[in-house]
């Protein structure tokens, strides 16, 4: 098993969100995350990724045999984990190849491996920007600075592609996006799936999972997983909304 | 000492100073370091009561006993390489202790006519143009550390390019102190002239290569002639342990274009102080500065831009970057006089502080006193952005290296508008030695 989130409870400024999450991911899977507005998925995608004003009270999460949340933020990712942000960062200053380039090595570095040299390194960056349709003068600029929002969600979706996760968290991805948008971005999550590493898709809107279609949905709400299914789930709470979970009674299956 | 027995031990000691001389105490010149130690004598010892110095203390300057006259050390040629930077072709002057030293410096390969010598050796020689501009920019009736220098005129670095002369590579004057056993004083005095339509790069730096005491009083005087193109740079890499004063003075005449970087890592005391003066139309100035501190460092610039005539550009930006119980003052005023119509004027100070007890001090001020003109100003004090760091840390990159990206990130403005490359590198590897270890 990839990941296993066991009775996860966490709060931010006191506020408890999270109200005990049992999740788990296998490699090759899509899971969709959904729910109303304020249900949790966002803060459980911070809490993966290691966003320090989230204080986890109770639970565990195993990744890949290892305690997730005795790692660092740079050594999760280091150990392959992705978050995709709801709000990509403006970072004035930093290109995209700086960064990329950094990340790349410090990845390498951490698992042994040989820095990538220079032509290494743009042979990969020109093969995955295809990925995400991203002109190459994106490269040079800084991150993020004066992107479009659609902009800003492709970047991230290049950087997975150039990171290569092993558990990518998708955040928001498809929030902002028109529908050119995207199919862009979902055609790029497409590509970049494998047997060997899982994506959770967390999203507001069935729209998107009709281009990245999940193994699995889960349907958060007020800090607790309420209902898992299939693709289907997604398709029905298109159709009723969410209130339908909202009145009814919990029932989780998995 | 007090800050009277301060400025009572130059007046003391200047007998010595003149005995020092070799004879040259009759000179004519010596009559204008007579009449400035009369001014400093009547000078008061700015205390933070005074509005420009009201951040700035220089209570840990006073207690110390200078020895006026600097010893003569000895410096191996391969320490002078230390400080010279990596695939940049060169003029060079070194100065040791405040002494011009000919033997490791490099002068054979500039242009003829383009003067480059010691100020000590234009004093000797009764040069027509020193006579003609020294004093005339940076006044000692007003300021107690110029008058002190003017008095202590010995040596410093005395550059004149003639009319229409280009040169092309840059000449890097190092200062270079080294107090051994006992503090002292070393008080350079530049003279930069460029005439009419000629071009020059100055890199003036002040080092050490070890953690002595001593006070450096500069002053740094430049005319830049109609139509002149000057670059220069200040690298201020003095002992973590030497009290530094400068002061620059630019007189620009009409269509002259004056580009400044003023680097700062040194001293456990700084005081920078700069002005640009437009004396004819169409002129042109870029003031940028960045200092780096950290333990109980302290910096100050105050710099001055006047706006005398119509139709000129300026563009101040300093940033500091501040760690540990670092303390920084930056006050920049732009004045735009009445006459100065279709003034362009942009003004900003932007500092970072990496810990909570560094602070910073900023004073930006506009005065405007022409209808007709575009003028900025802003300051910002912040830390770090958080969020910006933890988005670097989630693509796999550390905490220092993602500090050292982010400092990076900051200083870049000022540090991509220098011209020089091997500058550029030379301040790159600074920040990566000091955030990213």
């Amino acid at each position: 098993m990839l990941l296993e989130i066991k009775n996860l409870h966490a709060k931010i400024s006191g506020t408890e969100i999270l109200k005990g999450i049992d999740l788990k991911v296998n490699a090759g899977e899509v899971h969709a995350i959904m729910g109303p507005n304020g249900s949790g998925k966002s803060t459980l995608a911070s809490v993966l990724a290691g966003r320090e004003e989230y204080e986890v009270t109770e639970g565990k999460i195993w990744y890949n045999g290892k305690n997730l949340l005795e790692l660092s933020p740079e050594d999760r990712a280091r150990e392959g984990v992705f978050l995709a942000f709801q709000y990509p960062v403006e970072i004035p200053g930093v290109s995209n190849t700086n960064l990329l380039k950094t990340a790349v090595n410090e990845i390498r570095k951490y698992r042994g491996e040989e820095e990538l040299d220079a032509m290494e390194f743009l042979e990969l960056l020109k093969e995955k920007s295809k990925l995400v349709e991203l002109d190459q003068k994106f490269l040079s600029r800084s991150v993020n600075e004066g992107f479009s929002g659609g902009e800003k969600k492709r970047n991230e979706i290049f950087q997975m592609a150039v990171l290569n996760p092993k558990l990518a968290i998708l955040d928001e991805t498809d929030s902002g996006l028109d529908i050119d948008a995207l199919r862009i971005v979902a055609n790029g999550v497409n590509k970049l799936r494998s047997k060997d590493n899982a994506i959770i898709v967390v999203t507001h809107y069935q729209r998107l999972l009709n281009y990245i279609i999940p193994d699995f949905v889960h349907v958060l709400y007020q800090g607790k997983i309420v209902k898992s299914g299939g693709k289907e789930l997604a398709l029905e709470l298109e159709e009723k909304g969410y209130d339908w979970i909202k009145n009814g009674k919990s029932e989780v299956a998995v | 000492m007090t800050e009277t027995e301060f400025k009572q031990w130059f007046i003391n000691n200047f007998q010595n100073f003149e005995k020092n001389l070799n004879g040259e105490k009759t000179s004519s010149f010596h009559l204008i370091r007579k009449d400035a130690l009369s001014k400093f004598s009547s000078l008061n010892v700015p205390t933070t009561k005074d509005e420009e110095w009201k951040y700035t203390s220089i209570s840990p300057l006073v207690k110390h006993s200078f020895n006026v006259i600097p010893p003569k050390v000895e410096i191996a040629s391969e320490l002078v390489g230390k400080f010279l930077f990596d695939q940049l072709e060169h003029h060079l002057m070194v100065f040791v202790n405040g002494e011009f030293r000919k033997d490791l410096s490099k002068l054979d390969e500039l242009p003829q006519t383009v003067e480059v010598t010691s100020l000590s050796n234009a004093i000797k020689n009764n040069h027509p143009a020193l006579l003609n501009h020294f004093g005339k920019y940076a006044e000692d009736s007003n300021n107690l550390f110029t008058a002190l220098n003017s008095a202590y005129t010995k040596d410093g670095a005395f550059i004149l390019i003639p009319k229409g002369k280009v040169v092309e590579d840059p000449i890097h004057i190092i200062f270079i102190n080294k107090a051994e056993n006992e503090s002292l004083v070393t008080q350079p005095r530049n003279l930069f002239i460029a005439e009419e339509n000629s071009q020059l790069t100055i890199i003036e730096h002040y080092a050490s290569d070890d953690e002595g005491i001593y006070f450096s009083n500069s002053v740094t005087e430049i005319y830049l002639g109609e139509n002149t193109f000057v670059d220069h740079i200040k690298l201020q890499e003095e002992s973590k342990k030497a009290f530094h004063i400068a002061r620059m003075e630019v007189d620009q005449e009409r269509n002259s274009n004056f580009s400044s970087h003023m680097i700062s890592t040194g001293a456990v005391f700084s005081r920078n102080e700069f002005t640009t003066r437009f004396n004819g139309e169409g002129g042109e100035s870029m003031l940028n500065g960045l200092f780096m501190i950290d333990g109980e460092q302290f910096f100050d610039a105050h710099t001055m831009i006047d706006h005398a005539k119509p139709y000129c550009n300026s563009h101040e930006h300093y940033k500091g970057i501040l760690e540990d119980k670092a303390r920084g003052v930056f006050n920049g005023k732009v004045m735009v006089r009445p006459d100065a119509q279709k003034t362009n004027a942009f003004q900003e100070n932007n500092t970072i502080l990496l810990s909570d007890d560094a602070v910073m001090n900023s004073k930006p001020q506009l005065e405007i006193f022409a209808d007709d003109v575009k003028c900025s100003h802003g300051a910002t004090v912040g830390k770090l952005n958080e969020e910006a760091k933890f988005y670097l840390k989630s693509r796999g990159i550390g905490e220092e290296a993602a500090t050292a990206m982010l400092i990076h990130a900051f200083a870049s403005d000022v540090i991509t508008t220098i011209k020089i490359e091997a500058l550029r590198d030379y301040l790159e590897k600074i920040i990566t030695q000091k955030f990213n270890q």
